[in-house]
């Protein structure tokens, strides 16, 4: 795996903004599928240990993607994602929110907008992803879903892959 | 009311990013500080009050006079939650590299 590929993450606090570039070894077909098919969300949406587990995903404008991420020990933090736009391969925006497991929005936690744009070049494809909050308060809430804990463990799961793909 | 959480409420406000803001220059009394606001004196008061509770501004008794002055280390907790969601997305995305690569290899 190349380290050298691009990750930028940038905040502006002032306008509640996260900017992100990241660049795959891949083309951009298979990128756009990676970020729009739920059997391949699924692979690799959730930090692992937590599992990414998509109820149901209706990739187009105005469908919507319900799905948990479910922790080691079982628990699940449900999320619905509605697509509001999608230029096929290039772009699609999110309006991500939080959930409860019956579909429920949850209103106390305001919802995020995300703009994900993908370009090719050179057999590398570069996502530029924007998420906008309402409030960046939004960030605790993605934290305590669950990952703050695992991190580690994901650190040593990523240590036992890349030494499986040597 | 319950003291909810922390940081981040007390930074969604304007007013209260704008006192922040201020008494991040220097230090000031609760007067100087409502003086450059056109809301009531209760109003800015109020927003101090929480500022407070949310530990990002402290007081300090110089004489006769109360100085309000911002907690850096306080503010630093809101550059903590951005550096998790970023850890977050790192994963995700080291995740998708292997994703990529298995599927490159299943389609030749």
């Amino acid at each position: 795996m190349k380290n050298s590929l691009l990750f930028d993450f940038i905040v502006d606090k002032t306008t509640k903004t996260i900017f992100v570039n990241r660049e795959f070894a891949a083309d951009l077909s298979l990128v756009w599928d990676a970020f729009t098919k739920q059997e391949i969300l699924d692979q690799w949406w959730a930090p692992k240990p937590w599992v990414s587990k998509t109820k149901f995903m209706n990739f187009k404008v105005g469908g919507r993607r319900f799905y948990a991420m479910v922790s080691p020990e079982g628990q699940e933090s449900w999320s619905i994602q509605k697509f509001t736009s999608i230029s096929p391969t290039t772009n699609f925006k999110i309006l991500s929110s939080f959930a409860d497991k019956d579909e429920n929005i949850n209103t106390e936690w305001p919802s995020s907008e995300w703009d994900l744009s993908f370009s090719e070049q050179n057999g590398t494809t570069k996502a530029s992803i924007t998420i906008k909050h309402k409030d960046l308060a939004t960030l605790e809430k993605y934290i305590e879903m669950g990952f703050q804990g695992g991190f580690t463990m994901t650190l040593k799961y990523l240590e036992q892959l890349l030494i499986t793909l040597k | 009311m319950k003291i909810r959480r922390d940081v981040f409420q007390a930074i969604a406000d304007p007013t209260r990013r704008a006192i922040l803001l201020l008494i991040a220059a220097q230090s000031m009394t609760p007067n100087a500080v409502a003086e450059e606001f056109h809301t009531s004196r209760q109003a800015v008061s109020k927003h101090i009050q929480i500022l407070t509770e949310c530990e990002l501004v402290k007081q300090e008794q110089k004489g006769r006079e109360i100085y309000y002055h911002i907690n850096a280390n306080k503010m630093k907790e809101i550059d903590k939650w951005i550096e998790q969601f970023k850890t977050i997305l790192e994963t995700q995305f080291n995740q998708l590299d292997r994703v990529l690569l298995t599927l490159k290899k299943n389609m030749k």
